[in-house]
C-alpha cells in the first residue's frame, strides 16, 4: 500500500518535471523569437571569426558569415522543436535537451548582437575558458574535499593567500614554477589549518571555512598594504607564464587556438579535471573517499582510515585550490593586488554544486561563468539596445532556472557537513 | 566529547543525549559559562593580533636585531607599538574617557557643548556602525535557525537600501510620520523579495540556497549598477542617487557631524522581535524544528515548504532594514559598491553570536566598534586596518573551537558541548 502511494507520487512528480522542463524550453524558444527574432532587416549578416588575428601557430579557416534572420529563426525551431518533443516524449536526459536550448539562446543572442558587425569566436571561446580555470580549479578544491564529506567554503580565502604565495615565492627565486610550488604549499597549508579545525577539533565546518575566509583575505590585505605595494619591485613582480602552443593539436581549427595555446595554468587545470574524474570515480582511493563522504562509520567499519582520508583530501583541495590562487598572480597579471580575487572562490562552490560534485560537471558549469564573464569584456563593444547590465545578469538567472527547473535537486555527498566520531 | 546537540533542540533529546558530567559543570554560574569561552576568544585574539602588529613594526625589527646589546630598548619598542596601535583603536572606538569628562565639565560651567560632542564622537559613530551589522547578523540569524545559509544577505542589504532609497528621494511633500516608515517598509519589502526568491525555489524545487543566494548577489549588482548609471542617478558624473528628502530621513540624536541616530534603536527593536519571534510563537518553534531536524518536524505536520520561505522572507527583510537604516541614517545616498563586504561580516556575526539575538547584538557591538576603530589606528597609529580582520577572524575560530582555549588557558571546566548552526548544504 505505501510502495503503491510513494510509486504513485513518484509518477505524478515525474509528468510535473516533465511539463514543467517541456514548457520552459519552450518559453525559450519563444523568448528567442520575442527578443532577437523581431525588428530585423532582411540581409543583415553577422561574421563570426574563427581565427585569431596575426596567430601563426594555426591554419586560417575563413570566417563564419551567417545571415541574421534565417539563423535566428532555425535556432528558434530547433528549441521550439525540443521542448514539444520533451512535452510529448518525456525523455530522461532533460539535461542534454537543456544544454542544446541554453545553446541556441546563446547563439541566438550572439548572432543578434553582432549583427552587422564581426565577433572574434575563437577568441572570446578563448577569453571563457581562461576565465573560467580558477573557477574551475575552485570548484575541484571543493569537490575532492566534500567527496569526504569536509565543507570548505574557504576556497576564496586559500586562493588569496596562495595568489600571494606564488607571486612573492616567483619574484623572490626569479621562477615561475617555483612561485607556483610556493602557491601550492601555502594552499596545502591553509587547508591543512582548516582540516585541523575540521576533522581535530569539530569545529562547524562552515564556522571554519569563514574564518579562513576572514582571516586570508585580512592577511593577504595586511601583508599587500604594509609590504607588497611598499616593494614592487623586490617582491611584487613576477611577470606571467607565457602561452604555450601545442605541437599538432594546436592545428585544429577552432578547438586548437581555443585550447591548444594557453598556459600551463590552464593545461593543469584541464588534466585535473580528467585525471581527478578517473580517480574518482575508477580507482580504489575514489571508492574510499566516496564511501567516507557518503557514509563513514561504513567505511570505518571496513577499515578505511576516515580521519587520515579526510586530511589526505582536503589538503589535496588545498594543492587545487593553490593553483587556482596562482593563476591570478603568475598566471594572468604578474602581481598581487588585495582581494583580487573577486569572489572565484563562491562561484566556484556554486559550479561545485551546480556541476552536482563531479569534477566533469564543475568544469562545465565553470565554463558557462566564464563565458559569462567574457561576454562581459564583449558586450561594451557591441552595440545592443538592451542595456548591458542586464545581459551580464543573464547567466546568473539562467543558472537559477536551470536549477530550479530542469537539474532540480542535487545530490550532495550524504554525510557532507558532518564531523566524524570515532567510537 | 559529547554528541553535538543543538541549545534549543524542540524534540527535548538534549536532556537525554547530554552526559552526567553536565551537572558538574552547572556549578560554574551560568553567565560565567558562557561568557568565559568569548572572552578569552577575543583577549588571545588581540594577543596574536599584537604579536602580528610588533612583528611588522620597522622599529621593532630594528631594535631586535640589536636584542643581545641592548634587550631592554627593544622590549620598549615592542610595547611602544602595541600600545600606540591598540591606544589608536581604543580612542578610534570609544573616545577619550577624560575628553569626555572635561566636555561634561565644561558644558555645566559654560553650556558650550561643541567639546563635549567632540569627545563622544568616537563612540556614537560606533554606535552608528554597529547598527547595520546587528540587522544583518540577525538577518543570516534567522536563517541558521531554519537550517538555511543565506550568502545573498548582501544583495538582500543592497536591494533593501536602493528601494528604500528610491521612496526617500522620489516622493515630496509628505510629513515625517508618513514617510519615514514608508521609506522604512520599502527598504525590508524590496530585501524580503530579494531573500523570498530564493526561499521558495529552495522550497518548491529543491534549487540549493547557496547557489541561489550567491547567483541573486550578482544579479544584484548588475541592477545597482544599472539603476546607478541610469533611473536613479543624479545629476552629474557619478553614479550616485539623489540625497533622500529631510522628512525620510532617521532623525540624528545629536547635531550634525556626529551620526548616532534611530536605527540603533530600530534594530535594537528588530533583535527583540526576532527573539520573540523565534522563542515565544508557534511560527517560531516551526521554524527553529525544521532548521534541527527537518525529517521531525515533517513527521510531526509541519510545512516545511512554508518555513523555508517565511524564514528566507524574515531574513531577507532584515537584511535589506540593515542597508535601509544606512542609508536613511547614515548615508542619505546611495552609491556603487555600497554593499560591499556586508554578506560576509553578517556570517561572522551571526556564527560568533551562536545565532541568538543576544549574541547577535554583542557581536555586532564588538564588529562594529573594531571596524570603526580601525579607520583611526591606521591613521594615527600607522597599522594597516585590515589587522582588524585578522583578529575577528582568529576570534571566530577560538569561539568555535572551545577545546584550543580551554587547552592554551588549562581550563578544565569550559564546555565543550557546541551548538549546531548550520547544516551543511541543508539537505
Amino acid at each position: 500500500m505505501t510502495t503503491n502511494l510513494v510509486h504513485k507520487n513518484e509518477k505524478k512528480n515525474n509528468l510535473r518535471t516533465r511539463l514543467a522542463a517541456g514548457i520552459l524550453l519552450l518559453v525559450a524558444g519563444l523568448a528567442i523569437i520575442l527578443l532577437f527574432g523581431l525588428h530585423l532587416k532582411p540581409g543583415q549578416l553577422t561574421t563570426f571569426g574563427l581565427t585569431p588575428q596575426g596567430d601563426k601557430n594555426v591554419i586560417p579557416i575563413p570566417d563564419l558569415v551567417l545571415p541574421v534572420q534565417p539563423a535566428i529563426y532555425v535556432l528558434a525551431l530547433v528549441a521550439f522543436f525540443v521542448g514539444g518533443w520533451q512535452l510529448a516524449r518525456g525523455i530522461h536526459s532533460t539535461g542534454i535537451l537543456a544544454g542544446v536550448v541554453a545553446f541556441c539562446f546563446v547563439a541566438a543572442f550572439l548572432i543578434w548582437a553582432a549583427r552587422d558587425n564581426s565577433m572574434d569566436l575563437v577568441g572570446m571561446m578563448n577569453t571563457s575558458l581562461i576565465r573560467a580555470t580558477p573557477i574551475a580549479l575552485a570548484a575541484m578544491c571543493g569537490v575532492i574535499s566534500e567527496r569526504t564529506a569536509v565543507i570548505n567554503i574557504g576556497i576564496e580565502g586559500i586562493m588569496l593567500v596562495s595568489a600571494l604565495a606564488s607571486v612573492m615565492g616567483a619574484t623572490l627565486l626569479h621562477n615561475l614554477y617555483a612561485g607556483l610550488l610556493a602557491g601550492m604549499l601555502a594552499g596545502m597549508i591553509v587547508a591543512g589549518l582548516h582540516a585541523i579545525l575540521c576533522i581535530k577539533f569539530k569545529v562547524d565546518q562552515i564556522i571554519s571555512g569563514v574564518a579562513v575566509n576572514i582571516i586570508g583575505t585580512g592577511a593577504t590585505s595586511f601583508i599587500s598594504n604594509r609590504y607588497m605595494q611598499l616593494n614592487l619591485e623586490k617582491i611584487n613582480n613576477s611577470g606571467v607564464f607565457p602561452n604555450i602552443p601545442i605541437p599538432l593539436l594546436v592545428k585544429i581549427p577552432i578547438l586548437g587556438p581555443v585550447v591548444f595555446e594557453n598556459n600551463i595554468i590552464v593545461y593543469i587545470m584541464l588534466l585535473l579535471v580528467v585525471f581527478l574524474y578517473v580517480l574518482l570515480f575508477y580507482t580504489r582511493w575514489g571508492l574510499r573517499t566516496r564511501a567516507v563522504g557518503e557514509h563513514p562509520k561504513a567505511a570505518d567499519t571496513l577499515g578505511v582510515n576516515v580521519y587520515l582520508t579526510r586530511y589526505v583530501n582536503v589538503i589535496l583541495g588545498g594543492l587545487i585550490a593553490g593553483v587556482g590562487g596562482a593563476y591570478f598572480t603568475i598566471g594572468s597579471v604578474g602581481r598581487f593586488d588585495k582581494l583580487m580575487t573577486a569572489g572565484k572562490g563562491f562561484i566556484g562552490l556554486a559550479a561545485m554544486i551546480f556541476g552536482n560534485w563531479n569534477p566533469i560537471g564543475a568544469l562545465g558549469s565553470s565554463l558557462i561563468f566564464g563565458f559569462a564573464d567574457s561576454l562581459q569584456v564583449k558586450m561594451q563593444i557591441l552595440k545592443t539596445p538592451i542595456p548591458s547590465e542586464f545581459l551580464q545578469m543573464a547567466p546568473y538567472i539562467v543558472t537559477i532556472i536551470v536549477l530550479a527547473g530542469v537539474v532540480g535537486r542535487v545530490h550532495a555527498p550524504a554525510a557532507d557537513g558532518a564531523a566524524y566520531e570515532k567510537q | 566529547m559529547n554528541a553535538k546537540v543543538t541549545q534549543t533542540n524542540p524534540e527535548g533529546s538534549a536532556q537525554k543525549e547530554a552526559p552526567k558530567s553536565e551537572e558538574k559543570r552547572r556549578q560554574m554560574p551560568r553567565f560565567f559559562q558562557v561568557l568565559l569561552v568569548p572572552a578569552l576568544a577575543i583577549l588571545t585574539g588581540f594577543i596574536i593580533g599584537a604579536i602580528v602588529i610588533a612583528v611588522s613594526n620597522d622599529a621593532v625589527v630594528a631594535a631586535f636585531q640589536n636584542f643581545f646589546h641592548a634587550p631592554g630598548a627593544a622590549l620598549a619598542a615592542t610595547w611602544r607599538a602595541i600600545a600606540t596601535a591598540y591606544g589608536a583603536l581604543f580612542y578610534g572606538s570609544f573616545g577619550s574617557i577624560t575628553e569626555i569628562f572635561r566636555g561634561i565639565q565644561n558644558y555645566f560651567a559654560t553650556g558650550d557643548s561643541k567639546p563635549l560632542l567632540l569627545a563622544i564622537y568616537p563612540f556614537t559613530e560606533s554606535l552608528a556602525t554597529v547598527t547595520p551589522y546587528i540587522l544583518a547578523g540577525l538577518a543570516v540569524a534567522v536563517g541558521f535557525k531554519c537550517g538555511l545559509f543565506n550568502i545573498g544577505a548582501e544583495g538582500q542589504f543592497g536591494i533593501g537600501a536602493l528601494c528604500s532609497a528610491f521612496v526617500g528621494y522620489s516622493i515630496h511633500g509628505l510629513p515625517w510620520f508618513i514617510h519615514l516608515p514608508l521609506a522604512i517598509l520599502a527598504g525590508a519589502a524590496g530585501g524580503a523579495i530579494w531573500g523570498a526568491i530564493p526561499g521558495f525555489l529552495k522550497g518548491f524545487t529543491g534549487a540549493h540556497e547557496v547557489v541561489t543566494t550567491i547567483m541573486m548577489n550578482y544579479i544584484s549588482y548588475r541592477l545597482s549598477d544599472w539603476l546607478l548609471n541610469g533611473p536613479m542617478k543624479a545629476t552629474g558624473y557619478r553614479p550616485l542617487t539623489p540625497v533622500i528628502e529631510k522628512s525620510a530621513m532617521l532623525p540624528r540624536f545629536f547635531p550634525d557631524p556626529l551620526r548616532f541616530n534611530w536605527g540603533f534603536i530600530l534594530a535594537l527593536a528588530m533583535a527583540v522581535f526576532v527573539y520573540w519571534f523565534l522563542f515565544k510563537t508557534t511560527l517560531g518553534f516551526e521554524i527553529r524544528s525544521v532548521g534541527a531536524n527537518p525529517d521531525g518536524a515533517r513527521y510531526a505536520g509541519m510545512n516545511i515548504v512554508r518555513n523555508f520561505v517565511i524564514a528566507m522572507t524574515l531574513s531577507g527583510a532584515l537584511a535589506g532594514l540593515a542597508g535601509t537604516a544606512q542609508v536613511l541614517g547614515i548615508d542619505h545616498w546611495v552609491g556603487q559598491g555600497f554593499s560591499a563586504g556586508y554578506g560576509f561580516d553578517s556570517i561572522a556575526i551571526a556564527l560568533l553570536g551562536q545565532s541568538h539575538p543576544v549574541g547577535v547584538v554583542l557581536a555586532a557591538f564588538l564588529w562594529g566598534t573594531l571596524r570603526s576603530g580601525a579607520t583611526s589606528m591606521q591613521s594615527l597609529a600607522g597599522v594597516p586596518l585590515e589587522i582588524i580582520s585578522i583578529i575577528q577572524g582568529l576570534v571566530i575560530v577560538f569561539v568555535a573551537a572551545p577545546a584550543i582555549i580551554r587547552w592554551i588557558y588549562r581550563i578544565r571546566t569550559i564546555s565543550t558541548q557546541t551548538t549546531v548552526l548550520t547544516r551543511g548544504w541543508g539537505k
